[in-house]
């Protein structure tokens, strides 16, 4: 069932400029900062020969390509996920849905993996890049992996944030709005309070607002690091907003 | 109308019952949005076979209360019961025995026909073996096989609709709840429409709201009229026409008598002057008094040129009942 509904909604997305508008963007942008890096590279390879313990090209070259492909989706990811709920509502078509034997949770799972699926594919495009440069040299796979993890569970974190405001209306371009407000939100005051709480050594609120900073969390990854704490925090705020997405749905039956 | 269902076996399905079986009962049912009742005490029940008008003026509260029986909206008192599975309890149990049309078709006007229809039956999980029959059946059964491949965007307001009565019928549900379906098509349109109703008719309980009452005349069994959230009439056509209280009898005479002679006549209830000419003569059902009057007229030299049994339409009921709910209020 959920699968049916993340067909659908693939379906929907790919049925709508919307779509392959972000794809080509998105690509376009990331190429060309992919190939000035590796030009910069090119030029300081020689210098980096002759340094002990330099950094090599996946890190100075690669992980920086999925570090502007997070930053693209915190704006690609609200306009992306407005139509989720929210067009449904304002198209009168979620009665299709609630009439069906489903229950809420099957279909705000479905329509999460539906937008899952295509920043999945988002994620893929992106990583061809990197795969190119085997054709003339070696990487990192260690960090490859860390990283392409890092950025896809930054990508669900990002999704289930704007699918949760999605439910909150029926007009998909203030729901894109509410979902980047709420990210940009959650990004400064996670960053900023998680730092300023460390520094005074209250660290069970420096790590509880680390929870609402899936940016911060991403660093880690970016890094090579795959820390248990970075993905059980990205983990929970996924958790946390499919279940608000949940109950707010349940709410719109119970009071019409 | 007979209230309760609670001694009505718990059936998990209706296909093993026979036809007499009840398929939707409605206990009781409320709905209030804030301060405002929109449905106050709506009580009705529907036997397999059977097509149910659900009629009432705009804002009557048809809407919501078919939102409460397809589980779209949460009661704030009662119970629904659709083939002795509780709504409330188990409503996903529940809604697969339910199709439903809301006023607004709800299309997804990217897909074909033929996605969309597969799309519902999925959602209605319809087995993948029975899938492919099942939807070319409703697309057959809807006049829809020949547009089968085009998007539902493009199509005309009446496709779009029969694209919505496809969507409610193709898991084979016990009951469909169409929620004003003729309106705004054509009069051939309507007329399609309707005749797809009664062929649903055959094997599925219908609900049909509507504010159109030839409608109601020509496709229901059962009339249950809303006004102001609440049942004001609930029985048979028949009975709604009995309802009205006798029968009338639309008289014209060149040379009326006066209107207590005709009053005399035996069987004759009441006289209105309809008028120089005219009469409307009420008389109760069991004494026909039209023999007497014609009789009458000819040996007294009524000049009697018009002598028609004047319909009593769902019109006049229907707004005797809403009037009469008014004054009460």
């Amino acid at each position: 069932m959920i699968a049916t509904i993340a067909g659908k909604e693939l379906k929907a997305m790919f049925s709508a400029p919307l779509a392959w508008v972000v794809l080509t963007l998105l690509q376009l942008i990331l190429s060309f900062g992919f190939l000035k890096r590796l030009d910069d590279f090119m030029q300081v390879q020689a210098q980096l020969m002759q340094t002990p313990n330099a950094p090599g090209v996946t890190e100075l070259v690669v992980v920086p390509v999925y570090a502007t492909c997070a930053i693209i989706m915190l704006f690609a990811v609200p306009l992306l996920a407005m139509r989720l709920i929210a067009e449904e509502r304002r198209n009168q078509t979620m009665v299709l849905l609630m009439s069906a034997p489903l229950t809420m949770t099957e279909i705000v799972l479905g329509k999460f993996a539906g937008l899952m699926l295509f920043l999945l594919l988002i994620i893929g495009i992106t990583t061809l890049m990197p795969l190119a440069l085997l054709a003339g040299g070696r990487l990192d796979f260690g960090l490859l992996a860390s990283v392409i993890l890092g950025v896809a569970l930054l990508a669900a974190c990002f999704a289930a944030v704007a699918l949760y405001a999605s439910c909150l209306t029926a007009q998909p371009i203030t729901a894109a709005i509410i979902a980047f407000s709420l990210l940009l939100g959650m990004l400064l005051t996670g960053e900023t309070a998680s730092d300023g709480l460390r520094e005074r050594g209250w660290t069970v609120p420096a790590a509880l607002a680390q929870v609402l900073s899936p940016l911060k969390n991403f660093e880690a990854f970016a890094k090579g690091t795959l820390d248990s704490y970075s993905i059980v925090c990205m983990l929970l705020l996924i958790i946390v907003f499919l279940i608000l997405s949940v109950r707010r749905l349940d709410a719109v039956r119970l009071r019409g | 109308m007979t209230p309760a269902t609670s001694e009505q076996p718990r059936l998990p399905h209706c296909m093993t019952v026979t036809t007499s079986e009840i398929t939707v009962s409605a206990q009781g049912l409320s709905r209030r949005f804030g301060a405002r009742t929109a449905v106050d005490g709506v009580t009705l029940e529907l036997k397999r076979g059977e097509i149910l008008g659900f009629l009432g003026p705009n804002g009557a509260g048809k809407t919501t209360t078919m939102q409460m029986l397809t589980g779209n909206l949460a009661p704030s008192a009662g119970s629904i019961n659709v083939c002795g599975v509780d709504m409330l309890d188990a409503p996903l149990a529940a809604k697969a025995h339910v199709g439903y049309l809301p006023e607004t078709p709800p299309l997804y006007r990217e897909l074909t026909v033929i996605e969309y229809v597969d799309l519902a039956a999925r959602l209605h999980r319809v087995a993948k073996s029975a899938r492919g029959a099942a939807v070319a059946e409703a697309l057959a059964g809807c006049g829809l096989t020949e547009v089968a491949k085009k998007l539902v965007g493009t199509l005309s307001k009446g496709y779009q609709q029969r694209v919505g009565i496809a969507q409610a019928i193709v898991h084979k549900p016990d009951v469909v709840i169409l929620d004003e379906p003729t309106v705004g098509l054509d009069p051939n349109q309507i007329r399609e429409i309707r005749n797809l109703i009664r062929e649903l008719g055959r094997e599925h309980s219908v609900i049909l709201s509507t504010h159109i009452l030839p409608e109601v005349e020509s496709v229901c069994d059962r009339v249950v009229i809303l006004h102001h959230g609440r049942t004001v009439f609930a029985d048979t056509i028949e009975g709604l026409k009995k309802f009205h209280g006798g029968r009338i009898l639309q008289v014209g005479l060149r040379n009326p008598p006066a209107p207590d002679v005709l009053a005399s006549i035996a069987g004759v209830a009441r006289v209105e002057a309809d008028g120089a000419n005219g009469f409307r003569i009420s008389f109760a059902e069991q004494a026909d008094p039209t023999d007497a009057l014609v009789r009458r007229a000819v040996e007294e030299s009524w000049g009697l040129y018009q002598l028609v049994p004047a319909q009593t339409s769902i019109e006049e009921v229907f707004v005797q009942l809403t009037r009469k709910d008014e004054v009460a209020a």
